[in-house]
């Protein structure tokens, strides 16, 4: 069985923080990832990032990215195994994981979950062809592989990831036909929507789709105005000539660990799902079990960023690392988050983190 | 296909190998997916649903839905969204659940 002091699931953008930040107070840290490299879901974010300088602003995603993990390597204090799923917390803390090809186990004094989040799926006739893909995926195909994914795409949901994948899309050489979105308003920033609508891609509120159809691949799919009751206005239909329909219809936190760990998990709509009440040091309700990033709730990377530097110091701390310094730099962390969140964009966030907090967490 | 000029991104494949789907030959580079050699390909119908029979193709390229199972060198149930190509890797499309080696 392997001893670890710390033990960080995830080397996506939370973990990596984590990790350094950790080892920045002198924690010995293993991370474990999924992939064969670190960085999660960076790795395909072209676009430059918004918050401040402290977050890299202005970098690219897969930059800030590649920047961690040259970091993480470089680091004495923290081993990293690729290739690594972990499968199991056990109720007397120990961990299993799958390890190239290997079943292992570990026994961590601290454990930060920083697993991240999975696409949401969306109902509906004829939405399992093959050309039905998460907006991520094709993220994947188009800026990991340089594969071109489609020729004509219907994108499904203006939040930030229609919006920024959209115009990836067009960055590709692919044509999107229309954008999509339930609600009567756009979800993402308006930077990013003004930007696609300036290359003449329309997005249009009030609108579902009802229906993909296609002879063993997507051809087509049947678009109609909603009313405010979300159901379809007869005589709105519409016929969507395309070979791909990409979902961006927002994700769900990869709680598995959390729920086995014991943790207590709440639904918290604001927060996209069910995840784990924390503490304002992201300890959940099972003492040494830390979160950070998407699997305590969706936000943007740079917030998983920030939140991953604090599981990783509140981790550090509870042993008894970085005793003159934790405590400010926690709280520096903190008000990052707070600033993060501040402006009508983190309305949502913010009364989530409230529910988390009434539920029994913040101290 | 490959998106061969691109704003931001430059792709650098590296030497071609080759593996083959269902008996096809199909070109491909070592640092790239199964999926995304395919895809370049033209070819997103991986496989079929285990019971209805319906075709599956890929959903969320990270290894996470299971969407994408092909067997391959003979392994059942392999997430070719995950699986880097290989020279010479034989990709099948697989019927029903896969039997697993011992």
């Amino acid at each position: 069985m392997k001893q670890v002091e710390i033990l960080v699931i995830g080397g996506g953008p939370a973990g990596l923080c984590a990790s350094l930040a950790a080892s920045s107070l002198g924690a010995k840290v293993l991370m474990c990832e999924r992939d064969d490299v670190p960085g999660g879901q960076l790795v395909k974010q072209t676009h430059k990032f918004f918050g401040s300088e402290k977050q890299y602003a202005g970098d690219r995603g897969y930059q800030i990215g590649q920047m961690l993990v040259e970091k993480v390597a470089a680091d004495p204090n923290i081993e990293v195994w690729t290739d690594t799923t972990v499968l199991g917390y056990y109720e007397d803390g120990v961990v299993t994981c799958e390890h190239e090809g290997a079943h292992v186990k570990i026994k961590p004094q601290r454990t930060v979950i920083a697993t991240g989040a999975a696409e949401k799926f969306l109902s509906f006739p004829g939405n399992d062809l093959p050309g039905i893909y998460g907006a991520g995926a094709v993220q994947t195909l188009m800026n990991v592989s340089g594969v071109k994914p489609a020729e004509r795409v219907l994108m499904v949901g203006a939040g930030n990831i229609g919006l920024i994948v959209s115009y990836q899309l067009k960055q590709a050489g692919v044509d999107t036909v229309a954008v999509i979105e339930a609600l009567p308003r756009i979800g993402g920033y308006l930077v990013h929507a003004s930007k696609i609508q300036r290359a003449g891609i329309p997005v249009r509120t009030g609108y579902t789709i009802l229906e993909a159809y296609g002879n063993g691949k997507v051809e087509g799919a049947k678009i109609a105005k909603i009313d405010e009751k979300w159901q379809p206005i007869p005589g709105t239909e519409e016929d969507i000539k395309c070979d791909t329909i990409c979902l961006a219809v927002g994700l769900s936190p990869l709680t598995e660990l959390c729920w086995q760990a014991g943790c207590q998990v709440e639904f918290i709509k604001e927060l996209s799902g069910h995840v784990p009440i924390t503490d304002d040091f992201l300890e959940t309700t099972v003492p040494g079990v830390y979160v950070a990033g998407d699997v305590s709730g969706i936000e943007e990377a740079s917030s998983a960023m920030v939140e991953g530097r604090l599981a990783g110091l509140s981790a550090a701390a509870s042993l008894g690392y970085g005793k003159d310094v934790a405590a400010e730099q926690q709280k520096a962390a903190m008000a990052e988050l707070d600033e993060l969140r501040a402006g009508p964009m983190g309305e949502r966030i913010r009364m989530g983190l409230e529910k988390v907090a009434a539920k029994g967490g913040a101290k | 296909m490959r998106i061969e000029e691109h704003p931001v991104l430059d792709f650098e494949r590296g030497e071609k190998i080759t593996f083959t789907y269902n008996g096809q030959e199909i070109e491909a580079y070592p640092n790239e997916t199964i999926v995304a050699a395919l895809h370049a390909a033209g070819i997103r119908q991986l496989g079929e649903s285990p019971e209805l029979h319906r075709p599956r193709g890929l959903f969320c390229a990270i290894g996470n839905c299971s969407s994408c199972f092909m067997t391959v060198d003979g392994e059942p149930n392999m997430r070719v969204c995950v699986i880097k190509c290989k020279q010479g890797m034989v990709v099948e499309s697989q019927k029903g659940k896969g039997v697993i080696r011992v």
